[in-house]
């Protein structure tokens, strides 16, 4: 007879949680970004690792929402991530000490992790008057970012200010904000769009980075085709209204209470390359178009110039001036709201099988 | 003055945006003079002119997407429709109290926790802590369930396998071990389990926007009403059904146990250490309140639960009322910050007759210091009838407590007895950050009513949530404006709005951190920040200027909002 002592409870557990959960975990991440059941088992590993990879988080001109938003991920959750999966070295929003001792730190955490961190920024960066319109510690944001992302293995531009210039970037971008694609040309550059951007996207392309060393399949805008493929119409749960012509016409007129289509309310999911339809948000109780309004468009470069949030697509406001700057600006770097890309379809989504707990249990020897 | 003398804190951290102190030292560590600098600015309301006004709210609501997102929404589209006077119906005066309730108690947690406590709380000397001690301590201040000697024994060993991997990151170079801490482990490591636990409630409670405005941050709202439909049989129509408003109620009971038996007894327990914070930080003196939370549906301010008004010089015997629409009263200064008014620098302009012409003059990046004489902010010096004042949760408790709210009345006392302070001690940083507590607490049961009357309106088949009358702009005058302001959880808001030939010909925000951390003003008087600062502070350390963040911090300053 095998001499097997029983497991103590602590071994079993992985962070804390029971190991059954922490694969379950593993698995729904897999599933989430439509990978093959081998990733979650790569996930599980990666997450089980003794040494967190390191993660610097850089704020620009921001509003703070992409920050908050990562602090809503339940899929993992912030303490997971922070405790478990990664070293996030440097975060103003959460570092403890302030001043001096916070750029030391900075300092610090560059040099040991010379070429290996992952730079995360938020916020667009201020071009006009040599970047005087954004600082930290003195120096202008430009010149931080450039110092930071020299040592960086990747850099993540989280959200739409970050992507496409954002809310800086809205005509007549008074600063010369500028996204940081347009800055960083040497270091390899994902886009997670969104106003904020989904959580889970978040952290899940994280994960995936901080398993494979790379990110996962990106579209021609830089996005990942795992949560940008497919339009927030392709798969919303109004769509059969659409189909049927069926429209509310008001925010509380019958067809609204019926949850018909926000079509003529100036919904903008038809152009708009988005997860919120089918992960939508915290802890999936809702999203935008289940709660009345029209989606906004928000992960699209030069969404605030569009022209209108309430008109119908179909019937485009003729542009002002301003507005077709802007779209032509926003086409230059790559993209326009009014362009749909089916291309960007992603076929893995229905066809990929989602792996289970069991597969994982197996294939890790768990 | 040397620069020697002068210790810069920058970044400050644990904020939203980007803040930079000045301090000038004198004799013995002591701060004789203290500049506040906002450092990053987009330029919001250029941005914002020449739209849709119905559009608006949207680039507006962006300013800030952390503690005030719900916020510049909400002023916004106010400021729209007071211009086109538009009247909301009261289901969607219920839902927006419901949504900026829990934006308060949401953000007052967060902040408390995330990126105030650790000011107060040594996580070092958590690590030295007995569990079962801790456990006694915690059933003793409150009837929170985890409080078993296990879970804290629990929480240490996480902590210290954190700390004992090497890999410190945002932990990295704290203060940890400065004597300015000073509570005994226990107290340190109960208050680490509920750091780590308030994130996991954050990330719950911020439901109640979802379902209303379908996702946070940045949940949606629309001029004339909120954009939730409410149907209660159709099953999946709309998020507003019998199972999103459960989750609704589900939430208010979260906030309000986590308010109560958490973050309230906490906020004591540590209180009851620094008492000397009692004496230090006072500021301004003056405070003020836009009010907010109207609970009848012309939304007229007899029905604020947050009442309008200002205090001045301590004197809590007279609220002295206000008017946002007087060209005398409310008025933005530029004489220390980066902007050029047509009618010189000198000046104050009303918001209606406002100026963003945002003209750098400061030194070239990169550079050691700002000259503080000069001008040295994103951030404008909003001023009422000239004289500084602060607005937040210390303003609000005060107003109640002014009115005679008795529920106020009763936490404010009860509160007095359980630490043996005067209401004095109300005037510090420590007195701010008690208040930010109780008006959780008080805010928190206010839900319920306002829950339950949405309810009675929903069952007596009462489901109007908007209303288009004017939704038209064929129906807009050729020329208007308005004001809409609210209280953020950080303090009064006001945005101001001029209309012209159906688009936005001006547009002004004021913002809780415009008020609180604004730089000196033409006569030189200091910022709400920048006085508490100057009032009764030594740093004992200037490379760990743990005093500054403690008094900074106790504003809960937003640096996005305020230079916007």
């Amino acid at each position: 007879m095998e001499n097997r002592e029983i497991e103590p409870l602590e071994s079993s557990m992985v962070h804390g949680v029971s190991r059954r959960t922490f694969l379950q975990y593993c698995a729904t991440l897999a599933s989430l970004m439509a990978l093959p059941s081998s990733a979650g088992v790569a996930f599980s590993k990666a997450l089980s690792s003794v040494s967190r990879p390191p993660v610097i988080w850089l704020s620009f001109q921001d509003c703070g929402g992409c920050t908050e938003s990562l602090i809503r991920s339940n899929v993992p959750t912030l303490e997971d991530l922070l405790f478990n999966s990664l070293s996030l070295e440097y975060h103003q929003a959460f570092q403890i000490s302030a001043g001096i001792a916070t750029e030391a730190a900075r300092k610090d955490v560059v040099q040991k992790n010379w070429g290996k961190y992952l730079l995360i920024v938020d916020g667009s960066i201020p071009m006009k008057e040599e970047g005087v319109y954004s600082t930290t510690a003195g120096v202008s944001h430009y010149d931080l970012l450039m110092e930071m992302a020299k040592g960086a293995a990747a850099v993540i531009a989280m959200g739409t200010c970050a992507v496409s210039g954002g809310l800086s970037r809205a005509y007549p971008n008074p600063t010369g904000a500028t996204a940081i694609s347009r800055l960083i040309k040497d270091k390899p550059v994902i886009n997670l769009p969104g106003c904020p951007p989904i959580p889970v996207v978040m952290t899940g392309v994280l994960i995936y980075y901080l398993t494979f060393g790379a990110f996962p399949e990106l579209d021609a805008l830089g996005r990942p085709k795992a949560f940008y493929g497919e339009t927030v119409h392709d798969r919303c749960y109004r769509r059969p209204f659409y189909e049927q012509g069926k429209f509310a016409k008001s925010f509380d007129d019958e067809g609204a209470r019926q949850g018909w289509c926000l079509f003529e309310l100036g919904c903008k999911g038809h152009i708009t390359h988005n997860a919120c339809s089918t992960k939508k948000w915290n802890g999936a109780v809702s999203f935008p178009i289940e709660s009345g309004h029209g989606c906004l468009g928000c992960s699209e470069p030069g969404f605030l110039d569009t022209g209108s949030f309430y008109r119908a697509l179909s019937l485009p406001e003729k542009p002002i001036g301003h507005a077709v700057n802007a779209l032509m600006a926003g086409a230059m770097v790559g993209g326009s709201m009014f362009m749909t890309n089916r291309g960007f379809k992603m076929v893995a989504a229905h066809t990929h099988l989602p792996s289970c707990v069991a597969d994982l249990e197996k294939e890790s020897g768990g | 003055m040397t620069n020697s003398q002068r210790i810069v804190v920058d970044p400050i951290t644990r904020i939203e945006g980007h803040l930079r102190i000045e301090a000038e030292m004198g004799e013995a560590g002591k701060i004789v003079r203290a500049s506040a600098a906002g450092t990053s600015v987009r330029g919001v309301e250029v941005i914002l002119s020449d739209r849709d006004p119905r559009d608006v709210w949207v680039h507006a609501q962006r300013i800030c997407g952390g503690g005030c997102t719900v916020s510049h929404a909400v002023a916004s589209i106010r400021a729209v429709e007071d211009a086109l006077h538009v009247s909301v119906p009261h289901n969607a005066q219920l839902i927006r109290n419901l949504m900026i309730g829990t934006q308060f108690i949401h953000n007052h947690i967060t902040h408390f926790y995330r990126r105030q406590v650790l000011d107060w709380v040594d996580l070092l000397s958590a690590l030295k802590a007995d569990p079962k001690a801790t456990a006694q301590l915690a059933e003793n201040i409150s009837h929170w369930p985890k409080s078993s000697p296990g879970y804290f024994a629990d929480t240490q060993k996480k902590i210290k396998g954190f700390i004992e991997s090497g890999q410190l990151g945002i932990f990295a170079n704290g203060f940890w071990g400065h004597p300015a801490y000073q509570l005994p482990p226990e107290l340190n490591l109960l208050v680490v389990a509920h750091y780590l636990e308030a994130i996991a409630w954050q990330r719950d409670v911020v439901k109640l926007h979802t379902i209303f405005g379908g996702k946070n941050p940045h949940p949606n709202f629309v001029m004339g009403g909120v954009p939730c439909a409410i149907n209660l049989s159709g099953e999946d129509a709309t998020a507003v059904n019998m199972a999103g408003l459960q989750i609704v109620q589900d939430m208010i009971h979260q906030m309000q146990a986590f308010v109560e038996q958490v973050y309230l007894p906490d906020t004591l327990a540590i209180a009851g250490f620094y008492k000397d914070w009692a004496a230090r930080g006072e500021g301004i003196g003056n405070f003020l309140c836009f009010g907010d939370m109207p609970t009848k549906e012309a939304g007229t301010q007899d029905s604020f639960f947050f009442p309008q008004g200002i205090i001045l010089n301590r004197d809590i015997s007279t609220i002295h009322p206000i008017d946002l629409k007087n060209a005398t009263e409310i008025q933005e200064f530029v004489a220390h910050s980066w902007y050029k008014y047509s009618v010189g620098d000198g000046h104050g302009l009303h918001p209606y007759e406002g100026e963003t012409n945002l003209h750098y003059t400061g030194p070239k990046p990169p550079y050691e210091y700002l000259d503080v004489n000069a001008k040295y902010s994103w951030i404008k010096s909003p001023r009422w009838q000239g004289k500084p004042v602060e607005v937040g949760p210390l303003a609000r408790v005060l107003m109640l407590y002014a009115k005679g709210h008795e529920p106020t009345k009763e936490i404010v006392h009860d509160t007095l007895e359980k630490l043996s302070f005067g209401l004095d001690a109300f005037f510090s940083t420590l007195g701010r950050t008690v208040a930010r507590a109780l008006e959780s607490k008080l805010l928190a049961e206010e839900m319920q009513h306002w829950f339950g009357a949405l309810m009675i309106n929903i069952h007596a088949g009462n489901l109007r949530t908007f209303q288009r009358d004017q939704w038209d702009p064929s129906t807009w005058p050729q020329e208007t404006r308005g004001v809409g302001f609210t209280e953020s959880p950080r303090g009064a808001l006001a945005h101001w709005v001029v209309i012209q030939e159906g688009r936005i010909a001006n547009y002004q925000t004021v913002a809780s951190g415009t008020w609180n951390a604004g730089p000196r003003d033409t006569t030189g008087q200091s910022g709400a920040c920048e006085a508490a600062l100057q009032h009764n502070h030594t740093v004992a350390d200037p490379k760990q200027p743990i005093e500054i963040l403690r008094t900074v911090h106790s504003f809960d300053p937003c640096i996005t909002c305020a230079a916007h």
